[in-house]
């Protein structure tokens, strides 16, 4: 290996970098196109063009997070997304740990049925009339567990891999010291979980903070809408102002972009630990 | 060691609930619905048996075309995204100047939402201030320039350009992580013995990747076949009909207060996912399964 490490260039490693460098390129240009726009003036930012603003605009981010009331969308945002994260960890892991441990027919059966909620439709018409007569429909608890449901087979098939890795030896020796089952799996097989728990939070919170489909059904009103619903309201009212759609499509963002640099070993490698490695 | 006792049926009580409460029983509130005649129209509801089925499926309705929309999206998605995602994996896998760097910048746009992708990507592809056909002008490439989500023949392209650029990483990442599991020496011993970087990714590398691949295909094909959003917020079906998927279908139903046929239409869906699924989670879990 050796002597190819000497020869400075190939021209086979020359075409690699070539091409991992321009794709690069492509895949940013749309996201730098939204930081450029985001701090031009009005009259530069007739369409989106991708060159830097003539001057720099700051004050765009106080007019939309003021005329957007984005400070209210952040909160319901983190309000949603950080309840619902926690929740459908702490269910998912509970019941994944559950059916892992005792393969009963019934429990198998259970496990298909959950992680059938991956392939299955929402309908959401069917939905209305159920969050209506549970009396959730615009109310924040509502969309907390419907969010928390529709991320539970994935996060529950997640967690059933990672659990089936656990030694069963640690259980037996807990019992045998007198464990009960609430403190075996919180004190013992929990802490064990961290890794695939972790990435279950950043999915789970990223998923929630993305998603409008929902939230523009469930949420009618308008203080209880989370930052995308706010972006989507901004996007129809100025149309025409890139400058002020691409500050606030920039503030939007900003949170999940920050999560993912932060987090990214846990996403990349963890999702693909479940699924990938059994 | 009693397991009924160690692994209590109560962790389980309240995730199952709350599943079935807000997941499984409005699908199934959606069957009953496809048979009968509710709308926005009238208070009534009743029974009238097969007939909404009878309606998606005749020809004054464009529905037909939806379904094949649908599997059109899915399949030329699925093979696209694989088919970059290896190669970049493969690419990206060693001897790449700032390797992470470009990782990361290839998983991004996965993370955001895709309301805002579909904000962006209607100013990109504007036909006539958009920067797709700015830089193709500006290039000397006029003849490029196109109507992208407008011209009916072009449009589903220009929404799976958009599902791909935004797609790819994520099935990058999982494929990377394939190939960086398996151990080098198979690879150095194919060198040793003469193979060339074709022959060690043919014989080495593709054979060991094969239930990643599986992965990621079922991930593909269950993605494809519950599209929504990114059509949503590109074109809405339009123009035409052009770009109508199933899932959009059900909307403008819904949203133009025809609800049993639209519930008629979600329940072709939930029946044609069911069987795919069926088979597809299999694939998914059959590691666990062996064990």
């Amino acid at each position: 290996m050796t002597d190819i490490r000497r020869k400075p260039i190939r021209p086979g490693s020359l075409v690699k970098n070539v091409i991992i460098w321009l794709t690069s390129a492509i895949m940013l240009i749309p996201l730098l196109l939204i930081v450029f726009t985001a701090f031009k003036g009005p009259d530069d930012a007739r369409g989106m063009s991708f060159s830097l603003p003539a001057s720099w605009h700051f004050g765009n981010f106080a007019e939309v997070i003021d005329k957007g009331n984005l400070g209210a969308g952040f909160l319901n945002s983190l309000l949603y997304s950080s309840l619902g994260s926690v929740l459908t960890v702490l269910l998912a892991s509970m019941a994944a740990y559950v059916f892992s441990r005792r393969r009963s027919r019934g429990n198998r059966f259970l496990y298909m049925f959950i992680v059938m909620g991956l392939v299955l439709p929402i309908n959401f018409v069917a939905l209305t009339k159920v969050m209506q007569t549970f009396e959730l429909n615009d109310t924040r608890a509502g969309i907390i567990l419907l969010y928390t449901a529709i991320q539970l087979p994935f996060i529950v098939f997640l967690c059933y891999g990672f659990v089936g890795r656990i030694p069963r030896e640690l259980d037996e020796a807990a019992v045998i010291d007198g464990c009960g089952p609430i403190r075996l799996f919180f004190s013992i097989i929990f802490p064990l979980m961290r890794p695939v728990l972790i990435t279950s939070l950043v999915l789970c919170f990223l998923n929630m903070w993305n998603e409008f489909i929902l939230p523009l059904y469930f949420l009618g009103s308008a203080d209880k809408w989370p930052m995308t619903l706010a972006v989507y309201g901004f996007f129809g009212r100025y149309e025409t102002q890139w400058n002020l759609i691409a500050a606030d499509v920039l503030l939007t963002s900003l949170p999940v972009v920050i999560m993912y640099f932060m987090a990214q070993r846990y996403i990349v490698g963890g999702q693909t630990e479940g699924a990938v490695k059994g | 060691m009693n397991k009924k006792k160690i692994y209590p049926w109560y962790f389980v009580v309240a995730p199952l609930l709350l599943y079935v409460a807000l997941f499984v029983l409005p699908s199934l509130i959606g069957v009953g619905y496809s048979f009968t005649d509710w709308s926005s129209y009238s208070d009534k509801i009743s029974f009238v048996g097969w007939e909404n089925f009878a309606d998606v499926f005749s020809p004054k309705r464009d529905y037909l075309a939806a379904i094949l929309n649908t599997l059109w999206f899915t399949v030329a998605s699925t093979v696209i995204k694989t088919v970059l995602a290896l190669l970049f994996a493969v690419l990206l896998s060693k001897g790449v100047r700032a390797l992470n760097l470009h990782r990361a910048i290839l998983y991004l746009p996965a993370v955001l939402s895709v309301l805002i992708v579909g904000i962006v990507f209607t100013s990109i592809l504007d036909p006539s201030i958009g920067l797709m056909n700015e830089a193709l002008r500006a290039v000397g490439l006029e003849g490029l320039a196109q109507r992208w989500l407008v011209d009916p023949d072009l449009a589903m392209w220009s929404v799976i350009g958009v599902d791909v650029w935004r797609g790819m990483g994520y099935i990058m990442a999982i494929l990377l992580v394939g190939i960086l599991s398996i151990s080098p020496t198979y690879n150095e011993a194919a060198e040793l013995d003469g193979a060339s970087a074709w022959q060690r990714f043919r014989h080495v590398t593709l054979p060991l990747l094969r239930p990643t691949l599986a992965v990621v295909i079922v991930l593909n094909v269950l993605y494809g076949l519950k599209v929504f959003d990114i059509v949503y917020v590109l074109t809405n079906g339009g123009p035409g009909h052009r770009t109508e998927v199933l899932y959009t279908a059900v909307f403008q139903e819904f949203s133009s207060g025809r609800y049993a046929e639209g519930a008629a239409l979600s329940t072709v869906m939930l029946v044609i996912m069911s069987m795919v699924g069926v088979f597809m989670i299999r694939t998914l879990t059959r590691n666990e399964v062996q064990e």
